[in-house]
């Protein structure tokens, strides 16, 4: 009951938001934010399913292999967060390519010879064997073999991985198109696909694909680290989150060394590619030499929302985003004022990015830091780092969904880039208040989702220390045979 | 490879026809597959606890994989004739959303009642999870009929006509899934249920029928055709079959009897929109098709993936065959 009350409250305050946002949302307006809003909580269930698979790989293998209670340990209880973030990443993501349709159907129209192949490819090829294989995963321990439970575990990872890349496919398309030709159709341009590698295997697809599957093991590895950091600080001898600390301290070094490196590269790519998504990066108007502002802090309120060089109070390195764009101190980088099109929304974009390069630096000390106790000894003892752990266990999220922002706020106004905008891909025929209205239910209703989610995360947590408490956690817990579940 | 294309001809001719029956073969698997699951979730409106864990660990292996069908679907409309789901989608606004929440519902229901330990919690997400699964068939039932028939809007007659008969089949499936998936008291019940459940179908189909023919005079000779009657004798046949098999515990055979129920149902579907793609705003397959190479290139991984996909659901199927039982939950 308090559900539906809460719920029910929360409907009533919602019919007099929609009745004052229907004054000014347009159908372009509250689609983008329904969009990026989907994304941003439906992001971190598909980050979670990418980077946790193999994480489950490795515990699956290993309790396989060695016979050892830890690992199986660690793999009920991430196969758990895991099953629920799947079941929250399908609710979340189903809804992403019917969006398509509904809200951007001219988009669709022109698009669909080079977009609608790879989605329909994405579901062949990833979403049957995802689903087929956590069916097994989840519920077919005592029904199959252990040979047959591991590779399960295997596909799942297979499968969430093939997912990200036909989605990247079509979104780096949008970025960088190529491989197509525009032709008239009954009064309507349609990009019709001559050559698919080059369209799918267009300039930006290795970029992304890489730095976003690093990101997503980088978010579920802080995530791991975090709660590891959280039992361990609570009973100091856990075999088992000892083993996962470890494992997640050395993931975390390499991963987050690398992606910095590969982030600096791919920079250096979007400069050449999209320039005016680079300059919004760097909040650089004036066409010239680029500094490279390291800290950024706004003196005044005026500065967040529209965020200049000049307002800000910055430690930069004079002349260095000249040099990360093109590998000259003194390259001329065009501003934002001296292209032809409307600026994408630089404050989002701006400060995003800051966010986003700061935490990946946080992390590279994070994983020295842990590098260094398990090298000279006292990691589990070391409350200082527990405790940063334990903060930093959402902050993969938080990168990861800003990197996706500075991605795609930083190309508007285009939606195809050069091709077509965002305005212009919007359904013709779609009304503001059906816009507005659907947009309200989205943001309400994801906002309740990502509650329950956390709720039920919390109990998972809280089920596990008291397993800690009782101190049962390094014994054989016995089983009744054909039970899976164990509580 | 790169030759083939290069190709600026279809692989064969009729390959948009082809295109068009799979998306109709996909439909069908949804519809099929799917309403397994979603006749589940109305029987399990008035299950006891007991019987309500048996009945979730029946469904918890395989939804998933079941749902995939509706995607399957809308991607591969999307992949062979955008014109038309961009059209479909933006008409149909909406109601897309209302399906998505019911099938959200759906499957939230199912997978977090057992996250809580307090009654109010279960009793929730359990009627998250009967609406959800009743709704769902309506309103997907509603919004293909408005797709078929070309009404602008859903909530007319022969739209809502057709939601009601779709929740009826998916009744007849569900029981014949469980037929399967329990043993004892339940499935008799079930059973029960589902022979009642064709009753109703055979009805409200015949009722659907003649609300076409009312208010769709353009359907009239379609209607009044060879292929209607075959459509009414293969599911006299499949109904006398699933009704036969159920009194007699014949469970495999009840299955083949519900498919062909649905599979005459889509059938119908087709035919009735076939050689449009497109009722509302005139568009026939030619009309919609994407250019050959994108669709050859999609007719060479559907033809590589349908079989493993085959293989997929064989494996699951046969990994949990037999009756489920209710301790067998993941959580």
């Amino acid at each position: 009951m308090y559900v539906t009350t809460i719920a029910g409250s929360v409907f009533a305050e919602s019919a007099q938001t929609v009745a004052l946002l229907l004054a000014f949302l347009t159908p372009e307006l509250a689609s983008r934010i329904q969009f990026g809003w989907a994304i941003t909580i439906h992001i971190i269930f598909a980050a979670l399913s990418v980077g946790l698979a193999p994480f489950l790989v490795y515990f699956v293998v290993q309790e396989v292999r060695t016979g050892e209670e830890r690992y199986a340990r660690l793999r009920k209880f991430w196969t758990k967060i895991f099953a629920v973030g799947f079941v929250m990443g399908t609710v979340t993501g189903i809804p992403m390519g019917f969006m398509f349709g509904t809200n951007f159907a001219t988009f669709s129209e022109v698009s669909g010879e080079l977009i609608g192949g790879p989605l329909s490819f994405e579901a062949k090829m990833a979403f049957f064997l995802e689903a087929f294989a956590l069916g097994i995963l989840l519920f077919g321990r005592e029904r199959v073999s252990d040979r047959m439970y591991a590779l399960s575990a295997f596909l799942v990872a297979l499968g969430a991985w093939m997912s990200a890349f036909w989605i990247l496919v079509v979104n780096s398309w949008m970025q960088t198109p190529q491989g197509y030709e525009l032709v008239m159709k009954e009064g309507v341009p349609i990009a019709q696909l001559t050559d698919p590698m080059a369209a799918f295997f267009n300039p930006r697809f290795p970029w992304m694909y890489v730095h976003m599957q690093n990101a997503a093991v980088i978010s579920v590895t802080l995530l791991v680290a975090g709660i590891a950091a959280y039992f361990i600080w609570k009973n100091r001898d856990s075999q088992v989150w000892q083993t996962a600390l470890k494992v997640a301290i050395v993931v975390l070094l390499v991963t987050s060394i690398f992606q910095v490196i590969h982030g600096d590269m791919y920079g250096r790519h979007v400069a050449e590619t999209q320039p005016h998504k680079f300059a919004a990066m760097e909040a650089h108007y004036e066409t010239g030499a680029a500094d490279l502002h390291i800290v950024a802090i706004p003196t005044e309120l005026e500065a967040i929302t529209d965020p200049r060089a000049d307002n800000l109070y910055t430690i930069s390195i004079p002349y260095l985003a000249s040099f990360l764009a093109e590998g000259d101190f003194t390259a001329e980088v065009t501003g934002l004022n001296d292209f032809e099109y409307e600026s994408p929304p630089v404050a989002w974009v701006f400060w995003s990015f800051r966010v986003m390069v700061g935490l990946g630096f946080w992390f590279v000390f994070l994983g020295l830091w842990g590098a260094y106790r398990l090298w000279r000894g006292g990691l589990y003892e070391d409350d200082r780092y527990l405790q940063a752990l334990m903060l930093s266990a959402p902050l993969g999220f938080v990168a990861t969904i800003t990197g996706w922002y500075v991605a795609e706020i930083g190309r508007q106004p285009w939606i195809i880039q050069d091709v077509l905008t965002t305005a212009e891909g919007v359904s013709t025929n779609l009304g503001s208040t059906e816009a507005t209205l659907t947009l309200v239910g989205f943001v309400v209703g994801y906002v309740l989702l990502f509650g329950v989610f956390l709720y039920v995360f919390r109990r998972i947590l809280v089920e596990e220390a008291e397993r800690q408490g009782t101190g049962t956690e390094d014994r054989e817990t016995p089983e009744s045979p054909g039970v899976i579940a164990d509580d | 490879m790169t030759e083939l294309l290069s190709h600026t001809e279809y692989l064969v001719d009729s390959l948009p026809e082809l295109w068009f029956g799979l998306v109709v073969v996909a439909l069908g698997g949804y519809l099929l597959l799917d309403g397994f699951d979603f006749g589940l979730g109305i029987l399990y409106a008035d299950a006891n606890e007991k019987e309500r864990q048996t009945m979730l660990a029946a469904f918890g292996p395989v939804w998933k994989a079941n749902e995939v069908w509706l995607v399957l679907f809308g991607t591969v409309l999307f992949a062979a004739f955008p014109v038309v789901y961009a059209n479909l989608l933006s008409r149909h606004y909406l109601l897309v959303f209302a399906i998505l929440l019911a099938l959200s519902l759906r499957g939230l229901g199912s997978k977090l009642r057992g996250e809580g330990d307090d009654e109010r919690w279960v009793r929730f997400w359990d009627a998250c999870f009967v609406v959800g699964s009743t709704f769902s068939p309506f309103l997907l039932g509603a919004f293909v009929a408005s797709w078929v028939l070309g009404t602008p809007s859903a909530f007319a007659p022969g739209p809502v006509a057709v939601g009601l008969t779709v929740v009826a089949l998916c009744v007849v499936l569900g029981a014949a899934f469980l037929g399967l998936k329990t043993e004892g008291l339940l499935r008799e019940t079930v059973a029960r249920r589902g022979r009642m459940a064709t009753g109703v179908y055979t009805v409200v189909l015949l009722a659907t029928v003649a609300v076409l023919y009312g208010f769709h005079p353009e359907l009239r000779p379609k209607i009044v055709a060879t292929p209607t009657l075959l459509v009414v004798a293969v599911t006299a046949a499949s109904a006398t079959a699933f009704v036969y098999a159920s009194a007699r515990a014949r469970y495999r055979l009840a299955v083949g009897g519900a498919g062909g129920i649905a599979a005459a149902f889509v059938a119908y579907v087709a035919y009735l929109l076939y050689p449009s793609v497109d009722p509302a705003v005139g568009l026939s397959i030619a009309d919609a098709v994407v250019s050959p190479l994108p669709l050859n290139l999609a007719s060479i991984f559907a033809v590589t993936f349908l079989p493993v996909i085959a293989i997929y659901f064989t494996v699951l199927y046969s990994v949990f065959s037999g009756p489920a039982s209710p301790e067998e939950s993941y959580s």
